[in-house]
């Protein structure tokens, strides 16, 4: 069913919300070490397809699984635990947390692996100086580099990143893009999900294209131009 | 006449000492994780209970049995919330109420079954009687002294744990976003029973203190709360420190109305919490 070198597969998933399919027979993949990118317009569902991964959505249809073992109906806890990370939409710290306590959470709650905070102290020296500062004090770039350490303490095999440059300055939005590759050459599989398509683009090995619940096309960035992706993330 | 305002004032402040046990669990559960326990009052008036029972049919002392009480305390509350009360988080605020309410009911009757109505009180023999004189005309007794200083280490105790553990930043941590602890793993469910769990130890401690001090029956759990209530608005809701402020505040009142005229010192303590209320709504140590 999923090849053994296969860190996710998702086969034939539908995720609803009430009786509408905001996710219609999808299938991704993802390997280990790879960059996956999914783009798609507002409401296309690629957020509930991260929430139905992490186990946060409802009603979930088809299989997913996890390095060969499927995890549809397993808890978040659980899915954590076994390697799997989300960086939220919207960063989602604790605000009345500091930075240390922020970032101590991911390391809890995730697989304990050899990812600590020396790591992210060297990824991030600004959080270092700021670590007994609450997070909601933070500018949104700090705040993105606490929800990205914080998952990447939680020692994930898989990494989920949900529309991190929203709401961000391009500067930042660059020197968090360069990281990327860093947690990649980890061999750490990474699923992204943008609005903002030519950056996300940029990072990946492979990419789909998700429209009104469906993909409507995938591929290497590299093959496919630039007109038919814009065609099918608008569905013209 | 000084040392007697001197007492009363000394009196009050010990009150507030016992108030503060009341209110520190109510602190906890309505200030951290907000959930309005309206049998607050009355599981501590059950554990009263359970605490004489301990007493007079094992013959068990009230401090071992206190001592006892606290770990099944804990997972009586840890179960509670985990099998009962979490159905009911994050739903309607209305749906919490009711629940607590009806908890309230069945303490009360159940122990009226029980019990009778008739008040009890558990016998501290001599932790109780014995007074310390501080010169001056002024005594407090023992008993009085220990209950203060097992309030502000009890709070000192809370504010490390919630502070400065893992599991206290995992409990702010659900009480500043319940989604987002979700979203990452951190599982609320466990987090709010553990809560409990912690909060249900204060009322077992509130129990072994409150016990000795004045009587019980089956009715008084109601009053408990409604003190728990006050010292918690008081102090500002979800602030530890400011729950002994808030204890100390009513305690006082309290002491120092009655000194004027015995029948005014309950209203009192509600005339002065409805002072407080009104130059500071938001408590005088607000937490948020």
């Amino acid at each position: 069913m999923t090849g053994s070198h296969k860190l996710l597969a998702v086969d034939d998933v539908s995720v609803f919300y009430e009786k509408f399919r905001a996710i219609n027979h999808v299938d991704i993949a993802v390997e280990a070490g790879d960059v996956v990118s999914i783009i798609g317009a507002n409401g296309a569902g690629k957020s509930t397809l991260l929430k139905a991964i992490i186990g946060q959505a409802d009603h979930v249809e088809g299989r997913i699984s996890f390095a060969g073992e499927t995890i549809i109906g397993r808890t978040t806890e659980a899915i954590v635990a076994s390697g799997i990370m989300l960086v939220p939409e919207g960063r989602r710290l604790f605000p009345s947390l500091t930075v240390e306590e922020n970032l101590r959470l991911g390391w809890d709650v995730g697989r304990k692996g050899e990812i600590g905070f020396a790591d992210v102290w060297r990824l991030f020296p600004v959080l270092e100086d700021r670590r007994r500062q609450k997070a909601g004090s933070l500018s949104g770039g700090q705040q993105q580099m606490v929800a990205l350490g914080r998952a990447l303490l939680a020692n994930p095999r898989l990494l989920l990143c949900d529309e991190i440059s929203l709401g961000l300055a391009p500067l930042v939005i660059n020197e968090l893009y360069t990281l990327i590759p860093q947690i990649k050459a980890r061999g750490i599989g990474i699923l992204i999900v943008e609005q903002d398509i030519e950056r996300s683009l940029a990072v990946a090995d492979h990419f789909y294209c998700l429209l009104e619940g469906r993909v409507s096309l995938s591929g290497r960035p590299g093959e496919v131009n630039r007109d038919l992706v814009m065609k099918h993330y608008f569905g013209l | 006449m000084v040392a007697v305002w001197a007492n009363q004032l000394l009196q009050g402040v010990m009150l507030g000492g016992l108030y503060t046990l009341f209110a520190i669990g109510l602190s906890l559960s309505a200030g951290v994780m907000r959930f309005v326990n309206i049998a607050h009052g009355d599981f501590i008036v059950l554990t009263c209970y359970v605490l004489l029972l301990l007493g007079t049919l094992l013959g068990i002392n009230p401090v071992v049995a206190t001592l006892i009480v606290l770990p099944i305390a804990f997972l009586f509350g840890f179960g509670l919330q985990r099998f009962l009360l979490q159905r009911v988080v994050g739903e309607n605020v209305l749906l919490v109420i009711l629940v607590t309410f009806a908890l309230s009911i069945i303490i009360e009757n159940g122990l009226l079954e029980g019990f009778g109505a008739d008040p009890q009180k558990i016998s501290g023999g001599w932790m109780e009687t014995a007074t310390v004189a501080l010169g001056s005309g002024i005594n407090v007794g023992l008993f009085q002294i220990v209950t203060f200083v097992a309030a502000v280490a009890l709070v000192a105790v809370l504010d490390l744990l919630l502070y400065r553990t893992g599991i206290g930043a995992k409990i702010r941590a659900v009480s500043d976003d319940v989604a987002a602890a979700n979203l990452i793993g951190l599982s609320s469910v466990r987090v709010y029973a553990i809560a409990m769990g912690i909060t249900f130890v204060t009322i077992g401690i509130a129990a072994g203190f409150v016990s000795i001090w004045t009587n019980f029956d089956p009715a008084s759990g109601p009053t408990r709360l409604l003190v728990a209530f006050e010292v918690i608005v008081m102090g500002g809701l979800g602030s530890l420190w400011g729950s002994l402020v808030g204890g100390i505040v009513l305690g006082v009142a309290q002491a120092v109305g009655g000194q004027f005229d015995i029948a005014w010192q309950i209203m009192a303590g509600h005339i002065v919490f409805l002072i407080v209320l009104a130059l500071r709504p938001q408590g005088l140590f607000p937490k948020y």
